[in-house]
C-alpha cells in the first residue's frame, strides 16, 4: 500500500512521464550510441549490432588528418569573433537607441533591426548569395560604383570568415539589442534626475549611471556566451560556404556533416563530434556557473 | 526637460542618423530581392534593379505556383507547423507544471529537471542522433520532423519559472476544494499563462516554420521536404532549376523569368508568414527574448 504522500505524487510522475520516454530515446539514446566513435562502424548491423571495437582508431586517425587543426582554427576563429561582436555591437545600439526619445522612431527601429532574426538561415542566405555575387549582386555594383574591386565575399578564403561574423552580427545582433534596451528602460529615472542635479551631462550620466545599471545583464550575457566557443554557426556555413573556401571557412559542424552523412564513416564523424561534445559541455557548465557566480543566474 | 547643450544636439542629430541607416541596411537586401521577384530578367540582368521592380511582372510567381514541388512542401511545412505545436505545447505545458512544484511535493522533482537540462549541455552529436531516428523508423515520414524534438526542455524551463511565480495559494485552495492537479493545471494555471504561452507557441511556429535541415538528412525522397528544405536545395545547393525551364510550357513565361528572379520569388515566399504575421504580433516576439533573460 502506497503512503498517502506518494500517491499524491502519481498525477506529476504520469505528467511527466512522456517527455520523460521521448527524451529517453532521442536524447540518452544517442548518447549512449556515441560508442560508435570506438568502434569500425558499419551502419548495416544496426546501431546496438555486432560491431568491430577499435578502441581510440578512429581518434588517432583524425589527429593525423591535417585538416582537423585548420577546422578546429577555423571554428574557434569565427566563434569568438562571433561573440565578441554580438556582445559589443547590440550594447552599442541599444545605448544609442536608449538616447532617442520619440517613442514612434525607436519603436520602428527596433521592429526593423530584430526582423532578420526570424527569418531562416536558408531564406538569409538566398538573399546573401544574391546581394554578394561579385557579378551581378548588388553589394558589388556599389562597390564598383565607388571606384572599389569587386570582392568576392563568399568565395574568397580570405574574405569568408569576415562575411560570415558580419552577416551573423547583422541577422542577429537585433535579439541582444533587446535584451539590453529592456534591462535599459527597467533603471530608475530617478537616478538620472540625481545625476542631473549633480551636475552630470549625457555623456557621464551613460558612464555612471546607464552602463553600472545594466553591468549584470552584460556579465550574464557574456558568461552565457561562452558556451558557444564551437559553435562557428553550422546553418550559416553550411548554406554560404564551398569547397574553395575550405581552407577557411570550414569548421567541426560541416566536416562531421560531409565526413558522417556525405561520406558514410560513421565511427570518424562520431568521434569528431564527440569531441566538440565534450569541450562544448565543459564550456557551457562553466558558462552556467560563471552566471550564476557573477549574475545570480538559475536556470530553473 | 534640460537644456542640451551644443555636443548633444550634435550628437542627438548623428544618433538619428546612424540608427536610421542600420535599420534601412537590415531591409534594403531585402526589398532589392522583392524588387527582383518582381521584374523582367532583362532589367534584372542589365542591373537596373535596384529596391524598385523594372519592368513589373508576376511571371515568377506563376512560374513558381505551377510548380508542384513548390505546393507540395508547402503543405508539408503546414502540416508540420500545426502537429509540431500541437504536440510541442502539449508535452511543455504537462511536463513544465509538476516541474514547477517544490521538493516536498513533488519528491523527484530536482532530479528529473536535471535529466532534461542535462540534455541542453551534452548531446550524442549528428551521427547517434541520427542513427536512433532511423532505429525508431521515422525517416521518410512527417514525424521525423516532431517526435525526436518533441519536448523543447528551453521551453520547459521557461514555463516551468513562469509556473513558479504564480502564487502558491491558487493551488491550495482549488486542493481543498477536491480539485485535480489535471484540473488545477489546465483551470487555473494555464489560462492564467497565456501571454507567456502566446510567446512560446508564436515562437515554437516560427522554428517549425523554419526547419529546414533535419528536413534535409531525414527525408531520403525529396517529395517529403518541407518548404525550407525545399528551398535549400533550389536556392543553395542550385539543383534543377535550370532543367526543369525546359519542361515549362508556356513559352511567354519563359521570356521575362530567370533563375535569379525566381529564386528571388522563392525566397520571398519562403519568408513571406513571417513578414505576415511580424508587424502584429511583434508585443509576442519581444517578449520571448525578455521571457528568457529576465527572469528574477
Amino acid at each position: 500500500m502506497l503512503s498517502k504522500n506518494l500517491r499524491k505524487q502519481i498525477p506529476f510522475y504520469l505528467m511527466v512521464l512522456p517527455a520523460m520516454i521521448l527524451v529517453f530515446i532521442y536524447s540518452y539514446i544517442p548518447m549512449i550510441g556515441i560508442k560508435i566513435a570506438f568502434q569500425r562502424f558499419i551502419p548495416a548491423k544496426g546501431l546496438f549490432g555486432p560491431q568491430e571495437w577499435i578502441g581510440l582508431g578512429n581518434f588517432t586517425y583524425i589527429l593525423s588528418l591535417p585538416d582537423t587543426f585548420k577546422v578546429l582554427r577555423n571554428t574557434v576563429f569565427i566563434a569568438g569573433m562571433k561573440i565578441v561582436g554580438g556582445l559589443i555591437v547590440p550594447l552599442i545600439f541599444a545605448l544609442l537607441l536608449n538616447e532617442i526619445r520619440r517613442e514612434w522612431f525607436k519603436r520602428s527601429a527596433q521592429t526593423i533591426i530584430y526582423l532578420p532574426y526570424f527569418l531562416s538561415w536558408v531564406i538569409f542566405a538566398g538573399i546573401l548569395i544574391d546581394v554578394l555575387s561579385p557579378s551581378e549582386g548588388i553589394v558589388n555594383g556599389f562597390l564598383r560604383l565607388i571606384g572599389a574591386k569587386s570582392v568576392y565575399f563568399l568565395g574568397d578564403p580570405k574574405w569568408f570568415p569576415y562575411t560570415m561574423v558580419l552577416t551573423d552580427l547583422w541577422k542577429n545582433f537585433g535579439f541582444s539589442t533587446i535584451i539590453y534596451l529592456a534591462a535599459l528602460t527597467n533603471i530608475s529615472p530617478t537616478l538620472y534626475e540625481a545625476a542631473a542635479i549633480d551636475g552630470a551631462n549625457r555623456w557621464q550620466q551613460t558612464w555612471y549611471v546607464t552602463l553600472p545599471g545594466i553591468r549584470p545583464i552584460i556579465v550574464l550575457l557574456a558568461t552565457l556566451s561562452l558556451g558557444n566557443v564551437l559553435n562557428a554557426g553550422f546553418e550559416q556555413i553550411f548554406n554560404l560556404y564551398s569547397p574553395q573556401v575550405y581552407e577557411t571557412g570550414d569548421i567541426i559542424d560541416t566536416l562531421v556533416y560531409r565526413i558522417g552523412l556525405i561520406q558514410a564513416q560513421y565511427g570518424l564523424a562520431t568521434a569528431i563530434g564527440l569531441f566538440k561534445s565534450i569541450v562544448s559541455f565543459i564550456f557551457i557548465s562553466l558558462s552556467y556557473y560563471l552566471a550564476y557566480r557573477f549574475a545570480d543566474y538559475r536556470i530553473f | 526637460m534640460q537644456k542640451m547643450t551644443r555636443g548633444e544636439k550634435i550628437f542627438l542629430v548623428f544618433n538619428y542618423v546612424i540608427l536610421s541607416l542600420v535599420a534601412l541596411l537590415c531591409l534594403f537586401p531585402l526589398i532589392h530581392v522583392l524588387a527582383i521577384s518582381f521584374s523582367a530578367k532583362s532589367a534584372v540582368a542589365a542591373g537596373v534593379v535596384r529596391l524598385w521592380p523594372v519592368d513589373f511582372t508576376l511571371a515568377s510567381y506563376k512560374y513558381v505556383s505551377n510548380r508542384p514541388e513548390f505546393s507540395r512542401s508547402l503543405l508539408i511545412s503546414i502540416k508540420r507547423v500545426f502537429l509540431g505545436l500541437l504536440v510541442n505545447m502539449f508535452l511543455t505545458i504537462i511536463t513544465a507544471y509538476p516541474l514547477s512544484k517544490e521538493d516536498k511535493q513533488f519528491h523527484s522533482r530536482t532530479i528529473i529537471v536535471w535529466v532534461f537540462v542535462f540534455t541542453m549541455l551534452f548531446g550524442g552529436g549528428l551521427i547517434p542522433w541520427y542513427m536512433t531516428i532511423r532505429a525508431t523508423g521515422l525517416l521518410d515520414t512527417i514525424w521525423a520532423l516532431i517526435i525526436p524534438g518533441a519536448v523543447p526542455v528551453y521551453n520547459v524551463v521557461l514555463l516551468l519559472n513562469f509556473f513558479r511565480s504564480l502564487p502558491k495559494e491558487l493551488e491550495e485552495a482549488a486542493l481543498i476544494d477536491g480539485a485535480s492537479q489535471w484540473d488545477i493545471l489546465w483551470k487555473i494555471y494555464v489560462p492564467l499563462s497565456l501571454p507567456a504561452l502566446a510567446t512560446l507557441t508564436l515562437f515554437t511556429a516560427v522554428g517549425h516554420w523554419n526547419s529546414w535541415f533535419d528536413g534535409l538528412i531525414l527525408m531520403n525522397r525529396p517529395e517529403n521536404y518541407p518548404l525550407q528544405s525545399y528551398l535549400q536545395t533550389i536556392i543553395v545547393q542550385q539543383t534543377n532549376v535550370a532543367g526543369s525551364f525546359l519542361q515549362s510550357e508556356d513559352w511567354r513565361i519563359l521570356a521575362v523569368i530567370s533563375d535569379r528572379t525566381i529564386k528571388a520569388a522563392q525566397i520571398f515566399l519562403g519568408a513571406l508568414p513571417i513578414l505576415v504575421i511580424y508587424p502584429f504580433l511583434q508585443r509576442y516576439f519581444m517578449k520571448g527574448i525578455v521571457l528568457g533573460s529576465l527572469k528574477e
